[in-house]
């Protein structure tokens, strides 16, 4: 059974009707929001618009099934952008599904991810009410700050109706400089060398086995002086690449994934590269400094991360999406609080 | 045996009850509230804490964790009958990896110690609170403290990868990890900022960055507040995006200057902008910045041509709010955000109110994040000026949430705010706050009585 609200008061009646739901936002991570046996299904994508933005503050409200590509248009209409990249915006990902899986993409590297701008939300908790974390300034401290807890909670504590961002001026001009190196080695050192230089890549990326991609942002006149110090520092054979944005786009829909049967991300750092590179996981790219991976794997490639033990999220593909669960002694008191009925996926297995 | 004999078996000759051992501990840098706790601990060792909160929870005894005390909203006020533990001498940097850009450390390191022990590698820790060289990185973590820096780095919960944390009940968790990316709910970004209300964080994941390779940094004085605040204005508009933007009204001015000189022009307000990155980058930005300030009408302008003149120029600034106490014997510290539009309404409004409760009130503020830090002015000894500062204070917040902002940006609730957090956010919205508190913590132990009303102690 699918549900298909189109304003705040349906969300709430679904809530309180049906014992356990599962939101959908655009229809982008299926692992996360294909509906289990006994689920409804909450379809989102009828309750989306802008609430408000006024460019000047660096704020927008939206409602949460807004799909990200909208917003992306307005906001580059006045010159600004969400600087942590969401994943998958030309798929159709929406507001609240890029929070709730807690997606971002390469430009993440140069201001940080979604939790750094994310600034407040209005959501269903289990029990229908209709609560508010955060808020709508760009600085805010006051109450438990329950808009944080929704990143990357994949619906656990409530269904998020409405999300306030911050964003910023989008960067004049980009460049993109990709570099070869003869072995995975050099371009691993290369990348941990140029994380410790105040460089402010927007992008810094490592495909396997041996090329680093990196862009850059900000007035033209300063850009070309800073690629060319760049490529001195680097010496390896650079090109720099025209279609800029093209490019990115694609890298930002995870194109680089392919026909993969399951889509996972992995946190990941530098130091954990060389033995994430010993795992069969298919085609790959490491985002955000060697932080970020997104990998296309086959059942072979999930069995060996959990056999090592190494936290991961599912976006496509079959199985439980979430591993490891999140510390029961925190998470199991905030679940209780929230949805002491255990509407929303995310039950804590019995200890 | 007893709580306390139990307790004082646990840390020998660590376990504070005299009269003058306890008096230090009494208040925060909120000094208007003053309470005596039963006792004052000083553990060594996180497993020292794990057995303290244990301890506590099995005889019922509230507890307050305690870094500096430079709380400004009496977040570290002890509880009667409680206990106090005090962290500071848990401070060690446990680990500084330049290589994954991490440092962990342990909650009663020094805020500003981080950024030293990392300067070596090239590296800093962002955020950074005017009490940077007192507060402790728990302290920072439990009220998501800021700086001057906020709107291009975020807060404190923006620079924490990870937590270990005991909660009220005892019970030892990791939360995050040290990537700059998870997975699963962002249960260490929720700690931050909850005031010591969940729990005590044990051991801190701090993300580093890179120490900007430039810096501009002009100051510009400006015949009126909004002149200076119009500046703001233009200089977003033109897609800047500065580090940090700050504005001083003259009362504020004068304070500093008396305080430390800083050799600031005299006028109604002082802007300070501040660039930084990569110093191509920043050149360009700079000519950018210059035709804004000479169109927004400066009466004066200076360019720090050097770190030492740059130095000089935040000198007065960080130091206003303790300059501000030469000017009056007591002061309160307001802490309310208003979007950035709108400041020249939310000033002009104290202006006004400050002259309806006949207390001055001085202006240093964050403008770039639209956060106010009104200071108002009163003395403690005339009868019933407190009384009259806190209702202006008060009517400050309550103009903060009628203008769509928040009545804290960076001090927290504490048990100052308390009464207004129910005006900015709905009952509802409280109820849940208080229901993730209880469940996490059922007996109301951890930081009992502050943000919400006090609890009462939960049958067994
Ligand atoms: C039985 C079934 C099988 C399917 N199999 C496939 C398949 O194999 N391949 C395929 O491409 N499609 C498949 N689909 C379609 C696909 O499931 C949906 O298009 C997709 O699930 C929607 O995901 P999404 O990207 O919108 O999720 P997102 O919107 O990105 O959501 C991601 C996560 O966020 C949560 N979420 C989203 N919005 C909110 C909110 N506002 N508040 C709280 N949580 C939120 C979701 O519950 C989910 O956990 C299937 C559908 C069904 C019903
Ligand atoms: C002159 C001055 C300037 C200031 N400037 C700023 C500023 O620019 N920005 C800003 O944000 N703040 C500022 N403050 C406020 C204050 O410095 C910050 O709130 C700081 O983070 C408090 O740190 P502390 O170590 O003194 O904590 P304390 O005051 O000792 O404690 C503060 C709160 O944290 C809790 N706590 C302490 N350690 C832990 C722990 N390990 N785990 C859980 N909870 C814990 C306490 O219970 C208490 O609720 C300023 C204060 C002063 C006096």
């Amino acid at each position: 059974m699918t549900l298909r609200p189109e304003n705040l008061e349906e969300v709430r009646e679904a809530v309180l009707t049906h014992p356990y739901l599962r939101v959908r936002g655009g229809g982008t991570k299926p692992a996360l929001s294909a509906p289990r046996e006994g689920e409804v299904l909450l379809d989102l994508s009828g309750l989306k618009g802008l609430l408000a933005y006024e460019p000047e503050e660096f704020v927008f409200t939206a409602l949460a099934g807004t799909p990200v590509s909208e917003i992306e248009e307005t906001l580059r209409a006045h010159g600004q952008y969400l600087p942590f990249d969401p994943p998958l915006a030309k798929a159709g990902a929406t507001l609240g599904g890029t929070v709730a899986a807690g997606l971002s993409g390469p430009m993440r590297w140069r201001y940080g991810g979604l939790r750094d701008f994310l600034l407040g939300v209005r959501f269903v908790d289990g029990e229908g009410n209709l609560l508010r974390g955060g808020g709508k300034v760009v600085k805010n401290a006051a109450g438990f700050p329950f808009h944080r807890l929704m990143v990357g909670a994949l619906g656990a504590f409530g269904v998020m109706v409405e999300v306030s961002f911050k964003v910023f001026p989008l960067p004049p001009a980009t460049r993109t400089l990709r570099v070869g190196f003869s072995r995975l080695e050099e371009a691993l050192s290369a990348l941990e060398r140029l994380r410790l230089l105040p460089l402010d890549l927007l992008a810094l990326d490592l495909i396997p086995p041996n090329t680093l991609e990196l862009r850059l942002g900000g007035f033209p006149e300063s850009l070309r002086r800073r690629t060319e110090k760049l490529a001195r520092l680097l010496e390896g054979s650079e090109t720099v690449l025209e279609e800029d944005e093209a490019h990115w786009e694609g890298v930002g829909e995870l194109a680089f994934l392919g026909e993969s049967p399951i889509w996972v991300k992995i946190p990941s750092q530098p130091g954990l590269i060389p033995r994430l590179e010993g795992l069969p996981l298919g085609p790959r790219r490491y985002m955000a400094g060697g932080e970020l991976l997104y990998a296309g794997l086959e059942e072979g490639g999930l069995k060996a991360l959990r056999e090592l033990g190494l936290p991961h999220l599912v976006l496509k593909g079959a199985g439980t999406p979430l591993y490891p669960e999140p510390p029961a002694a925190f998470y199991g008191p905030l679940k209780k609080a929230l949805d002491p009925r255990g509407r929303f996926p995310g039950r804590p297995s019995p200890a | 045996m007893g709580f306390l004999e139990e307790l004082k078996a646990l840390l020998p000759g660590r376990v504070l009850t005299g009269e003058a051992e306890l008096a230090p501990y009494e208040s925060d840098a909120l000094t208007a509230y003053r309470k005596r706790p039963l006792a004052v601990v000083l553990p060594e060792t996180k497993e020292e804490v794990v057995g303290v909160v244990r301890l506590c929870h099995r005889y019922g005894v509230p507890f307050v964790a305690r870094g500096s005390g430079t709380s400004l909203s009496g977040g570290s006020l002890p509880v009667e009958d409680g206990i106090v533990i005090a962290l500071n001498r848990l401070n060690r940097i446990l680990r500084l990896d330049p290589r994954a850009r991490i440092a962990v450390v342990e909650p009663g390191v020094v805020n500003l110690e981080v950024s030293r022990q990392a300067a070596p590698h090239g590296l800093y820790y962002a955020p950074d609170p005017s009490s940077q060289p007192v507060s402790t990185i728990g302290g920072n973590v439990a009220f998501n403290s800021g700086g001057a820096h906020c709107l291009k780095y975020g807060m404190t919960a923006n620079h924490v990868l990870g937590l270990e944390v005991v909660t009220p009940a005892g019970e030892v968790v990791r939360l995050g990890g040290e990537s700059l990316e998870g997975v699963g709910p962002d249960l260490f970004g929720f700690f931050v900022g909850t005031e010591g209300l969940l729990g005590i964080a044990l051991e801190i994941t701090l993300r580093l960055l890179p120490r900007p390779e430039a810096y501009h940094t002009v100051l510009a004085a400006y015949e009126s507040l909004e002149k200076a605040g119009e500046a703001v204005s233009r200089v977003i508009r033109t897609g800047l995006l500065p580090g940090a933007m700050e504005i001083m009204d003259r009362l504020a001015i004068e304070a500093a200057e008396a305080a430390v000189k800083a050799g600031y022009p005299k006028a109604e307000g002082l802007l300070i902008v501040e660039l930084e990155g990569e110093r191509e980058e920043v050149e360009e930005e700079a000519h950018h910045l210059h035709r804004v300030i000479r169109e927004s009408g400066a009466l004066e302008v200076r360019v720090a041509a050097s770190e030492a003149e740059r130095q000089a120029i935040w000198k007065g600034r960080k130091a206003a709010f303790s300059a501000v106490g030469r000017l009056s014997p007591d002061y309160i510290v307001q802490d309310g955000v208003v979007p950035r539009s709108r400041l020249g309404e939310a000033l002009k409004e104290i202006q006004r109110l400050s002259q309806a409760y006949g207390l001055r009130v001085a202006n240093v503020f964050h403008a770039g994040d639209g956060n106010l830090h009104p200071l108002v002015l009163y003395d403690g000894k005339k009868p019933g000026e407190l009384s009259r500062a806190e209702a202006l204070a008060g009517e400050i917040l309550r103009l903060c949430i009628r203008l769509g902002g928040s009545i804290t940006g960076e001090h927290g609730v504490g048990v100052e705010k308390k009464a207004y957090l129910r005006e900015m956010f709905s009952e509802a919205d409280v109820e849940a706050m208080e229901r993730v508190k209880a469940s996490l913590d059922p007996k109301g132990l951890a930081n009992r009585g502050k943000v919400f009303d006090p609890q009462m102690e939960a049958a067994p």
